[in-house]
């Protein structure tokens, strides 16, 4: 850790929290490293809406619409104005989600646990591309994803690939063995039903061994063999639960090979059984200590912090807690180089912390982080946001950047003083020539604007 | 702040004003020599893993309606049928468009490309296709940014791409703009000033919003059209834009907003390649390919995302009007998508797939490259399309015989190690 107390307190607050809200630099002075310790609570990361919807509401909502278009498409009339406003209600419902979430990272004391949070739900990434995995993004984070990240990693990946939202997000729902009960009856009745790979795929690939494990086709293939079964009860159908579902009719008969092991048939507990051997691979422990230190470090992070979170993860028998304790205690995380460029969604909560101010509405701040690239709920793919600078540092997102800062700053900055704006916000981060500049700003709106366009600030 | 304040004062007004391309514009065309001088390459990545089966869809090879079933693009003349371009192929009826390119010699096909990665992992594959390694992590720059510094010295041939985020095929030594729909035209002209200073040291933001801002200077001509100035990205700015709902249905009224959106943005991006100092080269991402379940045929999901680049490419082949004869247009994806339809009226991930080659001044010819038919004993591990042309081979081609890079560059330092991987000659 850096021997600089200003320093290193800056530090835990904006580069391993999200920014610093106005006293929050002091408050960690003393012992940086306790502030964030601290924030690592057995019963995981806060919740941004507590009482909310749950994704078993979500999904007899998303029923009821369902049956309503099948209604209006018998009448002839696809495009009838009930179908559309529960379409928008559906709509809206994701908007109050990710509002909550957004002011929630915008005023939350744990700013540690909250971006750890954030790195497990990019991690498990579900997109809100389909209207019905849509409203379930934010169910998801909070029932999958923030009860689990400071707990074992196995709970936190069967808890993730068995939630709706993951299950019809990568396709699994209608995914069918072929030699099942159910792809016999469908063939008999004149229709097709089969295997769909996408979720056992990502599971390797993504979420636990990654490529560098070495698997095959077969191996994929295998997998999401042992996975059919693993689905969600209909919409509109109140006798199935509304959330997961073991269908064993969808279940391929017989036992399975995946990677050199063996799996005996055993209906739901069989993926189950796969999935305790994937968390408790090294190279999963390999893929998960790179993913963090690049997320929280470094682009390219340095091989003895990878080797630390790995040594943890498995010394600890996958803990994330333990997990997140090696990486406040290692050294390459509190360089003083700020490495990483923060991304879209990053920039705009740290940027409300600094104002110590929180979005109201979700129009406009969802067409500002589509135009700087990031619409929310809505990575581009499985794999989740990038975390490369190159990938978010375009001169055309520079140029977003610079518009909304402006935007921002004259209604956020309120006739305070920039300087003192600027020392809250980045402490002893802040350069004696980001410093100048502010201070000679022609308006306290646009030393603000300098402020969070300003190469420290663009970083953490 | 540097005593170039005042310049660069009169330069940032002067973009506000539209004017800055007179400025950029007098090294433009002098300086490039005559070989590429006003010739044009577009590469437009379809990300997800496009199904060249449904986009040039093989409706004469005899495997092909069984191995679809239900996905299967019905034959020449049925009704929703593919347009036809031989006896063997025709292309998917939501693109009527690039049909009627191709009726002209203006549009080729080549049914059977890949990249060298067989592991069907989107991000390897799209990866390896536009970093143009051999392997997946062979390097951290894009092959489209290599070509131009074997096209001269920098900021000789200049580069774009559209979209807010830099892909991977352009990054790397050589600078290049990037630009997408919304404008930051509320900023005043004391603002990047002053950031020009603050990031005179920063090798990341000090390129960056130089770039940005030149461009933003460029688009105030490309936008033209007064009703451009719209931000054109509004209603896709909340997640189901224009996506399938969870039945695999699209969301029509969404669908046909897109398409006059997408035309634009094609007409958009062909206004920065022909203005002084424009773009002679572009990269375009468009993503939503990736058809597990519900991919349709003739409509549907599938359709919406091959109707939506469709329009784009008409957009951009009426847009740059006489410079289309100087154009190519190369569209590629990470890989196809299984032979056979999957449990889910979808496809997984598979290897070959179709490549597009467009532009006016094409030479005429049949499909590039050989059909290795869908036969079974032909199906790459009796699964997907068996790939007969290295997609290494079909950029090779055109950046040898349309930009005139030397071969020897494209062996070694555009597509490192590719010696043996031929050019496709023929094309233009």
């Amino acid at each position: 850790m850096t021997a600089n107390p200003d320093l290193a307190a800056a530090i835990a607050v904006t580069r391993f929290g999200l920014g610093a809200r106005p006293g929050e630099i002091e408050r960690a002075r003393s012992d940086p490293r306790g502030f964030l310790l601290a924030q690592i609570r057995s019963g995981g990361a806060g919740q941004p809406q507590p009482g909310a919807p749950t994704s078993g509401q979500r999904l007899a909502e998303f029923g009821a619409y369902q049956a309503e278009r099948k209604e209006a498409k018998a009448d002839g009339d696809p495009k009838s104005d009930p179908v559309k406003m529960a379409a928008k209600l559906l709509r809206d419902d994701t908007g109050v989600d990710f509002l909550a979430r957004a002011r929630f990272a915008a005023t939350t004391d744990d700013g540690f646990a909250e971006r750890w949070a954030l790195f497990w739900a990019n991690h498990f990434t579900v997109s809100a591309g389909k209207i019905a995995t849509a409203t379930l993004v934010g169910p998801f984070e909070q029932e999958a994803i923030r009860p689990h990240v400071f707990g074992r990693f196995e709970d936190l990946l069967v808890a993730s690939s068995g939630h709706p939202a993951m299950l019809l997000y990568l396709d699994q729902t209608a995914s069918v063995g072929p030699d099942s009960p159910l792809a016999q009856r469908a063939a008999r009745g004149g229709k097709s039903a089969g295997l769909n790979e996408n979720l056992a795929r990502e599971i390797m690939e993504l979420h636990t061994v990654g490529v560098e494990a070495g698997y095959s086709q077969a191996d994929v293939t295998e997998f999401a063999r042992a996975m059919t079964g693993w689905s969600i009860g209909r919409p509109g159908h109140p006798e199935e639960p509304q959330g997961f579902m073991f269908r064993p009719f969808a279940h391929e008969p017989g036992a399975r090979t995946i990677m050199g092991r063996t799996y005996a048939e055993d209906g739901q507990a069989q993926a189950r059984a796969v999935m305790t051997d994937l968390a408790a691979s090294p190279h999963t422990a390999r893929h998960l200590a790179t993913k963090i230190g690049r997320h929280f470090v470094s682009d390219d992070p340095p091989p003895a912090l990878t080797d630390r979170l790995a040594r943890a993860y498995l010394a600890s028998n996958g803990r994330l807690d333990a997990v997140a304790k090696a990486l406040v205690n290692s050294p390459e995380a509190w360089s003083p180089t700020a490495a990483k460029f923060k991304t879209p969604y990053e920039f705009l909560v740290s940027s409300w912390r600094a104002a110590d101010t929180a979005p109201d509405a979700v129009q406009p701040m969802a067409q500002n982080m589509n135009a700087m690239g990031q619409k929310p709920f809505s990575a581009p793919s499985p794999k989740g946001w990038p975390e490369e600078a190159a990938a978010w540092c375009a001169p055309d997102a520079v140029i977003k950047r610079m518009a909304w800062s402006e935007g921002f700053a004259g209604g956020a900055v309120a006739g305070r003083d920039p300087t003192m704006l600027a020392d809250n916000a980045l402490g002893a981060r802040l350069s004696p020539l980001a410093s100048r500049t502010i201070a000679r700003a022609e308006t306290r709106s646009e030393g603000l604007s300098i402020l969070l366009m300003s190469p420290e600030f663009q970083r953490r | 702040m540097t005593r170039d304040l005042t310049r660069r004062h009169a330069l940032m007004a002067a973009a506000g004003l539209g004017v800055t391309v007179e400025f950029l514009g007098s090294r433009a065309w002098a300086d490039s020599d005559g070989a590429i001088a006003g010739k044009k390459l577009v590469v437009v990545i379809c990300r997800g893993g496009l199904d060249g089966l449904s986009l040039s869809p093989p409706v004469g090879d005899p495997a092909y309606a069984a191995l679809r079933g239900p996905i299967a693009i019905p034959s020449f003349g049925e009704a929703g049928g593919a347009l036809q371009l031989d006896h063997t192929f025709g292309l998917h009826p939501a693109m009527e468009a690039t049909h009627a390119l191709a009726l002209k010699g203006q549009a080729r096909i080549a049914p059977a490309v890949a990249t060298p990665d067989r592991e069907r992992s989107h991000f390897e594959a799209q990866d390896v296709l536009e970093s143009g390694a051999a392997v997946v992590y062979g390097t951290s720059s894009g092959w489209l940014n290599r070509s131009l510094e074997a096209m001269g010295p920098p900021g000789k041939v200049k580069a774009i791409s559209v979209g807010p985020t830099a892909p991977l095929i352009l990054r790397g030594r050589m600078e290049a703009a990037s630009w997408s729909p919304g404008g930051a035209s509320q900023t005043d002209h004391r603002l990047p000033a002053i950031l020009q200073d603050l990031y005179a040291n920063d090798p990341l933001l000090g390129p960056a919003l130089a770039s940005g801002l030149a461009t933003e200077g460029m688009s105030k001509v490309a936008l033209a059209d007064a009703a451009m100035s719209e931000p054109t990205m509004t209603p896709a700015s909340w997640p189901m834009g224009g996506q399938a709902d969870a039945g695999g249905a699209v969301l029509r009224p969404v669908l046909q907003k897109g398409l006059p959106q997408s035309r634009k943005l094609g007409a958009t991006l062909a206004g920065f390649m022909t203005q002084p100092a424009g773009s002679q080269v572009a990269a375009v991402s468009i993503d939503g390919f990736d058809t597990h379940a519900n991919q349709g045929a003739a409509e549907g999901q599938l359709a919406a995302r091959l109707a939506y680049l469709d329009a784009f490419l008409d957009g951009l082949a009426t847009g740059l009007g006489p410079a289309w004869s100087d154009t190519v247009v190369v569209v590629a994806t990470e890989f196809g998508r299984t032979a056979r339809v999957n449990g889910t009226k979808g496809t997984d991930h598979g290897t070959g797939s179709t490549a597009l080659v467009l532009g006016g001044g094409l030479k005429r010819g049949g499909i590039v490259g050989d059909w290795p038919t869908l036969a079974q004993a032909r199906l790459f591990e009796n699964r997907d399309t068996a790939p007969t042309v290295d997609m290494r081979g079909l950029f090779k081609g055109v950046l040898r015989d349309h930009l005139g890079v030397e071969q020897a560059a494209l062996d070694g330092v555009v597509f490192p190690g590719s010696g043996g991987v031929t050019p496709v000659r023929g094309l233009v």
